[in-house]
Formats: C-alpha cells, structure tokens, sequence
C-alpha cells in the first residue's frame, strides 16, 4: 500500500503507481475528468507531449511541496507526486487554453470533413466541436501540399497533419524499418517518405488507426462511404503475424474496411497486420464475435439496430415472393 | 309507416327553393376558388418546401460532395448517395475532389421537413421545386441525379481548366 501515491483529479483522489503521468492516472478513474490526448498513445513509447490539448492545472505540486506549479503542465508527459491536486474540466483556465490550443490545431487544418474519410471518428473533429470556436481568426494562407501516397494502400494528406508523431512512433517501434519521418522543423515541419518510398512493412497499415486526423488514410477505403453509414463489427482470425482481433466495417454485406479494435480512449488495442487489414475482406475470412459497442454520443452509432441482419421480409415465404412477382409484372407492364 | 300529410308551411316550399337558388346564382358571378393544377399553380410561400434540387455554383459545378449530412440527418433515411472521386479534367464538373456519382432520393419517404437543406455543409441541396409530380410505379419515384440537378448554365461562363 505504502508505494501508491495519493492523487487528487478534479477533487476525485485515486491511488496509483507512483510514476504515472497524470493523463493515465486520469484515465484510470475515466469520465469528463480525462484530458483529450491527440498525440499521446499509451502503446507508443515516448509519444506526448506535442500537441497540448491535455493541458491541466497542477494546484498542488504535493505533499512535501504544496506550491502549485507555475504555468498549465501537458498531463501526459507530468508524473504524479504523492498529494497532488490537479485541476482539469473545473479550471477555467484550463478551459480557456484547450479552446486556445484547438484554435492553433485548426491554423493550418484546412476543414474539408464533408470530403475526409476520417470524419466521424476524428479525435480533431470532437475535439473542436466541443471547444472549438465557430470562426477562425486566422487571416493568412493556410500552409497546403499535394497528396501523396504511401505504398498502394496507404494516403498521406499532409494538409490535415497536426504533427502528433504517433506515426513516426509507430514505424519506429512496431515496424522494423522506419521509411517515413518528420523533415524540416517547426511551421515547416512535415511528415514524408524518403524520396516517397513505400512502406512494405507488414504491420505498417497502423499508421492509419494511430493518426488522430485524417493525415494517413486507407486508400482501399477512400471515398467508399462514411464512416457512420458503416456497421461495426468484431470480428477475429488466425492471423501468423498479428493476434487477429479486428473490427470489421460493413456495408450491407461487403466489408468495406477492416481496422483495429478501438477503445474508448480511441486506442487501438491491439495492432493489426496489413494482411488482416488490407487483403482479408470477405466475410468467410473473419469468425463474427458481434456487433461493436459505440457510445451512443458517436455519430457512428447513429441510425444503428439491434440486430446485426434485417429479418428477412420476403425471402423465406414463397407466397410473398410470387405475389410480389405478379405485382412486379403487373406494374411494369404499363 | 305512415306519412303525415305535409301541413301549410311545409306546402309552401317554393320561399325555400327561391332562396337556395339565389345563393347559387349569386357564386356565378364570384371569383372562383379552384385552379386547374398543374396548368395553373397556386403561388407557394416563401418558406415552400417541394422537390430537391441540387445546386451548382457560380461556375456551373456541381456543389454536392458526398459528405453524407443530408442522408444522416433525414428522417425517413430517403437519401441514398455513392461517392467518386474527382478525376484529372473534370475540374469544371465537380467543385470539390469527392463528388455524388449516385445521389438517390426516394420521393415516397421523404417527408419534406428539410432537414438536408438545413445539415448541408456546402449549400448543395434546397427544397425549392415544386410539388412532386403523381405518377404510376414507385421505383419512378426514386429520383436520380437526373432529375435533382439543376441544369447547367450557359457555356460561356463555365470554367475551363
């Protein structure tokens, strides 16, 4: 007992491992109280710190040192203390500066949602929708490049990058060899493949679950549908390279796109190869576990039955069928 | 059944006749309140909904882009649309890089509450046609983009890229 530390979040105290950042210790008493994270990803070693919308205000340092820290702190790279106080969604200030921070995200993100494939499940689109101004203020050109493609499965469109790195993690830890990273620094500082050479590392399609925006993208899947007019389904397989748990996204009876399960912190759980990803879309692949819980806040679960078929109206019943065809015939006879 | 011999005021029915008939002869000479639809129209207010059109823009492209609101927000799902991408030279079709290949309304469904005018991003589609036309068969309802899309302007002011 005597190794866990005291923290206290929005006025809710948690024992956690010492160590921990206060994002994760956030997290593990869930609800309003956790900060957004758009770079920050739990299976990604050294990500965070980046994009400051998990700004929070330590009120506390702790026990030994009740000084409250000087200026707003990023809760994913803090490490709590013993006795600390942090103040998150009941701070104003923090507020103002997370509204601050998503304005400087959508500087240069060009809001073109009706077009993006990610919208409906875009960490920015939530985000900015929820602190977010109606307006810019921004009077200058935005920055824009051409789209380029990454391998023939993968689309980078580094006008909607916000330069979280978790893609350049993700080449980094879960594939062998690193083709793409971040050139140039600061305003000009953009994601790119080395004389844009493709990435044909099997686990690379994950670039596309870890991006919070619509920046990388599945080619397979550009422009089939939106995301919410697609049912979500767990599915799984025996997969050699990956654990083979995936969701599968399904249009009527075609699987449109198949990607890592998500969580409710918009993290993938377990990575998933490009085989899962890109080859196996057909129904007779996957072993069906059910329907994917979406909260009900998410546009995805919009227009979403219970069941997971239609009950078959006219199929079963061969009287159905052949008072249908006589109506059929009778009708386009005229 | 036995009918009671009618008495004196009810004898005298001809007052009664006289007064009907005036009331008859005197809407001869009165405006008349039906119209011949549909070759005549009723003026429809200024906050008429009718049939969808899909816009174009001051260039003549096609404002629609896929997105998906309209369909999201109706009701009645009526709207059905498949999205296509933009190819090189077709610039001058389609304002935006996605745009609707297909783009499907199911007159019978829709209920004509505008909620697509109002979830549009782009100012793609208003309900500002007339009433919808009666017809036959029900898959004659299922309007395509043929019939929704408004007809292109003149050429001279179309763009070419």
């Amino acid at each position: 007992m005597s190794d866990k530390v005291k923290v206290t979040i929005d006025g809710i105290t948690i024992e956690v491992e010492p160590g921990i950042s206060i994002l994760n210790a956030a997290r593990q008493i869930g609800g309003d109280v956790v900060p957004p994270a758009m770079c920050y990803y739990s299976k990604l070693e050294g990500s965070g710190g980046k994009c400051r919308t998990c700004l929070v205000k330590v009120s506390k340092g702790s026990e030994k040192d009740p000084r409250p820290m000087p200026k707003l702190v990023a809760s994913c790279r803090t490490g709590v203390m013993d006795g600390m106080e942090v103040q998150n969604i009941t701070s104003t200030e923090v507020t103002e500066a997370r509204k601050g921070i998503v304005e400087m995200l959508l500087i240069n993100h060009p809001l073109d949602c009706p077009i993006c494939d990610q919208a409906g499940e875009c960490s920015l689109q939530d985000l900015s929708y929820e602190h977010g101004l109606s307006k810019t203020r921004y009077e200058f050109e935005r920055r824009t490049f051409d789209k380029i493609d990454i391998g023939d499965k993968i689309q980078l469109h580094m006008t909607r990058c916000i330069l979280c790195y978790r893609c350049v993690y993700v080449a980094d830890q879960i594939t062998n060899n690193r083709v793409h990273g971040i050139l140039g620094r600061g305003d000009a500082s953009e994601i790119s493949t080395y004389i844009e050479k493709a990435v044909d590392n099997n686990f690379s399609g994950n670039v596309i679950d870890v991006c919070p925006v619509g920046a990388l993208t599945d080619r397979t899947f550009r422009f089939k549908n939106r995301v919410w007019f697609t049912k979500p389904v767990d599915a799984h397989r025996d997969c050699p390279a990956c654990k083979g748990k995936v969701t599968l996204w399904y249009k009527g009876e075609e699987v449109l796109r198949v990607t890592g399960r998500k969580d409710q912190f918009g993290e993938v759980e377990d990575f998933i190869c490009n085989t899962c990803r890109f080859e196996t879309k057909k129904t007779s692949n996957w072993v069906i576990e059910g329907p994917r819980n979406i909260v009900n806040t998410s546009v995805i679960a919009s227009n979403h039955y219970e069941t997971l078929k239609p009950l078959p109206v006219i199929e079963t019943s061969q009287v159905l069928i052949d008072a249908n065809k006589v109506e059929f015939d009778r009708a386009t006879k005229i | 059944m036995d009918q009671k011999p009618m008495n004196f005021w009810e004898r005298m029915y001809f007052p009664a006749i006289f007064q009907g008939m005036a009331i008859t002869f005197k809407h001869m000479f009165k405006k008349k309140e039906t119209i011949f639809y549909p070759e005549v129209e009723r003026e429809f207010s200024e906050n008429w909904r009718g049939l969808h059109s899909l816009k174009r823009d001051e260039l003549g492209r096609e404002r629609c882009t896929a997105c998906g609101l309209c369909a999201l927000s109706c009701p009645a799902e009526a709207i059905t649309m498949i999205a296509s991408e933009r190819q090189k030279g077709e610039e001058h079709l389609y304002r935006e890089e996605k745009y609707a290949a297909v783009y499907e309304i199911n007159m019978l469904r829709c209920i004509f509450c505008g909620l697509c005018e109002e979830a549009c991003p782009k100012e793609a589609i208003y309900l500002d046609g007339p009433i919808v036309p009666a017809d036959y068969l029900r898959k004659d309802f299922i309007y395509g983009k043929d019939k929704l899309l408004e007809d292109p302007i003149a050429s001279d002011l179309t763009l070419n890229i």
